[in-house]
This record gives structure tokens, C-alpha cells and sequence, in this order.
């Protein structure tokens, strides 16, 4: 997307390594993020930034480093928050993505088993059949809005297939999913206040918790999210600890949601950005699995996550104190040449393909990871058995927001295979 | 030589020689075994390769970093090793390696 009159991009060479903002949301809004990165994993892969909107904050960019510090769990903690801001002191959800072990490890265990491969399976044949439903009502040789039609229309229905969650209502899911990660902090002034982040999660916790009450007990046998907690004797009760509930219930909602979606977007882009491995894949899909992974590391839908250290350590010969902010820079790692072979390129054989860290590394590697695959490996199967092209009709439009990387609109025209 | 014999979790068998040097995860998928994702490559910062190991005489205790990914596995047992963390020495005596449902 163009600039507005009177941006520019910075010039990030000409800056002391003082100057550089690496707060700044813009970067992933036009897309201008790279050359960033790419002087601090060479010159200052361990940054000090003493202001933003979000407080101070260490910056880690590549890729051994950031697996190094997400294993050390006990100098750097997940808690309080794992975005740069820090959680309002009054609404403490308990997510164990902001917890360390042991309690972490026991709240993570609990839930784990409701994206497990063989509950997956489950749900296989209905996502497809939702995935069809979207492809087929696609208009065909006009432009549309990939990210409307598409990838928030599926990643929603997808969500509300996993929650059973009442069809009139699915898309407050992804508009509460929208609002919790949109803090004004994260999103350069426009977004939500605390005040309207609160309102949205006691709605969504009250719905939540309706639906739990309507369901237990009820002697039907479906199979959704909601059921398997009640199910578990590790979850069964927790609707009564409210602040658990929820926490577990936004993990599963943001955890599925710009994720998932912003992949979906961002596939069709590097597609059309390099056409050979649109060739590649055609003529072979079979490939579908490993693309997917390589579109999971071009995209790093999250691009951050933020760890605390709990003492003074000295890391990569910077002294980082107790209680600073440690932000790990997925999109950095994930473009880190000394790892990454051609980072630059969408190569969708790449070796070790699945070696990226969109997913994260170590006890938080991302608990829906196999489900995120299935999702995209079956859009891209009916996808590439569908249409016979899938052009960008326009320029993409990013999200401007410091913790999803992603696309708010994205003009497509597809055609479709003459049988 | 070392024999290592790869149980699947629907019972099938498959048993190959071991090089020294490679690791039970390396191993796996030098011979195409399936039941092992090994998405992180080694690291033991993935658990995808988590196995059930069976061996006569001891092998070397899981360092902290194996112990943190196994803690998460709600089917860990006493046996529960990464593959990726134990590497084939030369002399070893064969190994089984029960391999589980899926892999997360």
C-alpha cells in the first residue's frame, strides 16, 4: 500500500542504533520492516529502546538467540503479559501462555487435548466442506476482497464450527478476537481503549458462559471446544473460575483467529510475488503440506512476543535488569540469513521447512499448531483444484498494529477451471 | 551393530541398522519411518518427536530442556525420551522405540 502524503519510510541506515524505533506499527503497515531487522541482527542483536508507547523494552532478533531465551524460562518469565504492554491490573485473565512451569505446564495440559491430531480429524471433514462452501460463492473474474470473502469469513466460520458456536452469531468471535489485540499502544493511536477492551471481554465472557450452562448436562453428543472442557475431568468445573475460563476461551479465539487468517491472505500474496512456485505447486501438490509451512514462516502472523526477565542477566554481553522487557522478534529470527537459507525467498521446498519460528520455540511453541496446517493445507487443496488463476487485483492493505502482522484488505480476481 | 526396531502405535513393526552418530530421530527419518515430525530439527524445543524407549542398560538421564517438553505431553511416561536427544554410540545394545498416537 502507498504511503499517505507526508510519510516516509525512516532511514534507518542514516540512524544511531539509539534512534531506531522498533515500536513503531507502521513498519508492518507498509511493509518496511526488513531493512530494521536486518541492521539489528547485524549490528545490535540485543536493542535497548528506553521509550515508547509501550515503555522500555529489549528487542532480540535472531533467530539463536530468541530459541535460547525462550528456553531459559527461568530468566525470562512469560508472565505478566507476553505482548509489550502489560495486562490491566484489574482484569488479569489467567492464560497459561503468560505463565511459567510448574502451573503452566498443568493449565496447558489440561486444554491440549482439544487440538489434538485425533480430535482434528473430527473436524476435518467440516472444515472442507466450509472451505467449498466460501470458494464456491467466490464471484469469478472481478476483483473481491480476499480478506472478506475468504480468509476472515473461514477463519470465522472455522472458529465457530470448533466452538459449535450459534451461526447467527459467529462474527462477534472474530470482532471480540479484532478488539483484544487492538490496543492503541500496539496500533499507532487508532484502536480500542481499555474501557472498550473490557466491555468486549465481559460480553464475550458472558456469552461464553451461557453457552457453557446451556450445554452441560444437556445428554447431547456433539462434539465442540466448549464440550471437551466439560468433559475433562481437569476442566470440568472451570466455568466457575471465571477469569481461567476466559483466559483459556481468548487464548483459543486470538489464538485461531489473525493467525490463521493473515496466512491465508498471505499466501495468495507470495504466490502471485513468485510465480514459479505457483507453477511448482500446480504441477505438484503434494507440495500443498510444505508450502503451507513455508507461508506459516513468510508471513509470521505474530510478529512478537514479549518475555520478563525475573532477575539481572547478562545476555549476548548486554546487562538486561530484573523486570525489563524482552521483546523476541519471530519476524526478525524468521529471516535470519545464518539459519535461514535465502530467507528472502518464498521457497516452498525449502529444507527443513517446518524449521521456522512463526510457532514459537520450547514449552510455548503454539499448542494449535496442527490444526493452523490443516486449515491451510485444505484451503490450498480446494483452492488449486478450483481456480484456474488467482490474481492480486490491486494493492494489498496491511494491518497497522505492533503484534499481528497481517492484511486488511486484498483485491483478487480468480478463474475457474472449464471442465 | 545397533538394531533399532520402530513400533508404531497401531503395532507395525520396522527394524533398521543404526549408524553411530545419528540421533533415534535422524535415524527415523533417514529410513522414512513414519511417527516422528521432528519439526524443530534437533533442538528439543519442538516435542515432536516425542517416543517411548526401551532399552537393556541405561542411556544418558534428559538434560532440563528435554525434561521442560516432556512435561508437557499428557501421555508422558517413566520411558518418554525426545528422539532427537539420544544418539546412537558405537557398541550401544538395540533399542525399541514405541512410537505415540500423534505427534503436538
Amino acid at each position: 500500500m502507498n504511503m499517505p502524503i507526508g510519510a516516509s519510510v525512516p532511514n534507518y541506515s542514516g540512524m544511531s542504533l539509539e534512534e531506531l524505533d522498533v515500536s513503531d506499527p507502521r513498519m508492518f503497515q507498509y511493509d518496511y520492516w526488513h531493512a530494521l531487522f536486518a541492521r539489528l541482527r547485524e549490528e545490535c542483536p540485543v536493542h535497548f529502546q528506553a521509550d515508547s508507547p509501550a515503555g522500555s523494552f529489549w528487542s532480540v532478533t535472531r533467530y539463536e538467540d530468541i530459541v535460547a531465551i525462550e528456553c531459559d524460562t527461568e530468566a525470562f518469565s512469560s508472565a505478566p503479559a507476553i505482548s509489550m504492554l502489560d495486562p490491566e491490573p484489574d482484569m488479569i485473565l489467567r492464560m497459561f501462555i503468560a505463565m511459567d512451569p510448574p502451573e503452566h505446564d498443568d493449565q496447558r495440559r489440561a486444554v491440549h487435548h482439544v487440538v489434538a491430531p485425533r480430535n482434528l480429524q473430527e473436524f476435518e471433514t467440516l472444515i472442507r466442506e466450509r472451505t467449498v462452501e466460501v470458494l464456491e460463492a467466490l464471484p469469478e473474474n472481478e476483483p473481491f476482497d480476499w480478506v472478506k470473502l475468504v480468509s476472515r469469513d473461514l477463519t470465522t466460520k472455522m472458529l465457530a464450527t470448533l466452538f459449535d458456536y450459534p451461526w447467527d452469531e459467529r462474527n462477534s468471535l472474530t470482532e471480540w478476537s479484532d478488539m483484544f489485540t487492538s490496543d492503541v499502544r500496539l496500533t499507532g493511536g487508532e484502536g480500542a481503549t481499555r474501557e472498550v477492551i473490557i466491555e468486549h471481554i465481559t460480553a464475550c465472557l458472558q456469552r461464553f458462559t451461557e453457552l457453557w450452562h446451556e450445554r452441560k448436562g444437556d445428554g447431547k453428543e456433539t462434539f465442540d471446544l466448549i464440550r471437551m472442557l466439560q468433559a475433562d475431568p481437569n476442566t470440568e468445573n472451570m466455568v466457575d473460575d471465571p477469569l481461567t475460563y476466559m483466559g483459556n476461551i481468548m487464548l483459543l479465539i486470538v489464538g485461531g483467529n489473525d493467525t490463521t487468517r493473515n496466512s491465508m491472505s498471505g499466501g495468495v500474496v507470495f504466490l502471485n510475488q513468485f510465480p514459479d512456485e505457483m507453477t511448482k505447486v500446480r504441477q505438484n501438490p503434494d507440495l500443498i503440506p510444505s508450502m503451507v509451512s513455508e507461508i506459516i514462516r513468510y508471513q509470521t502472523p505474530l510478529p512478537h512476543m514479549r518475555r520478563t526477565a525475573t532477575r539481572d542477566v547478562e545476555f549476548a554481553g548486554k546487562r538486561i535488569a530484573k523486570g525489563e522487557k524482552v521483546v523476541l522478534w519471530y519476524v526478525s529470527g524468521n529471516y535470519d540469513e545464518s539459519v535461514i537459507e535465502r530467507p528472502n525467498d518464498f521457497w516452498i521446498d525449502r529444507p527443513s521447512v517446518r524449521n521456522h519460528l512463526s510457532f514459537g520455540a520450547g514449552i510455548h511453541r503454539c499448542m494449535g499448531n496442527r490444526l493452523a496446517e490443516m486449515q491451510l493445507r485444505i484451503l490450498w487443496e480446494e483452492v488449486l483444484k478450483r481456480f484456474e488463476t488467482i490474481e492480486l487485483a490491486g494493492e494489498p492493505q496491511r494491518t497497522c498494529n505492533l503484534f499481528i502482522r497481517g492484511f486488511t484488505h486484498l483485491p483478487v480476481r480468480v478463474t475457474r477451471f472449464r471442465s | 551393530m545397533t538394531v533399532i526396531t520402530y513400533i508404531q502405535h497401531d503395532g507395525s513393526e520396522r527394524m533398521v541398522d543404526a549408524d553411530a552418530g545419528l540421533s533415534l530421530m535422524e535415524t527415523a527419518l533417514k529410513h522414512d519411518i513414519p511417527g516422528i515430525d521432528a519439526d524443530c530439527g534437533g533442538g528439543a524445543i519442538c516435542g515432536t518427536c516425542h517416543c517411548f524407549v526401551e532399552v537393556s542398560g541405561e542411556l544418558p538421564a534428559p538434560d532440563p530442556q528435554e525434561t521442560a517438553m516432556l512435561g508437557l505431553r499428557p501421555d508422558r511416561a517413566e520411558n518418554s525420551r525426545l528422539a532427537c536427544q539420544i544418539v546412537i554410540s558405537a557398541g550401544m545394545s538395540d533399542v525399541t522405540v514405541r512410537l505415540p498416537e500423534f505427534q503436538m
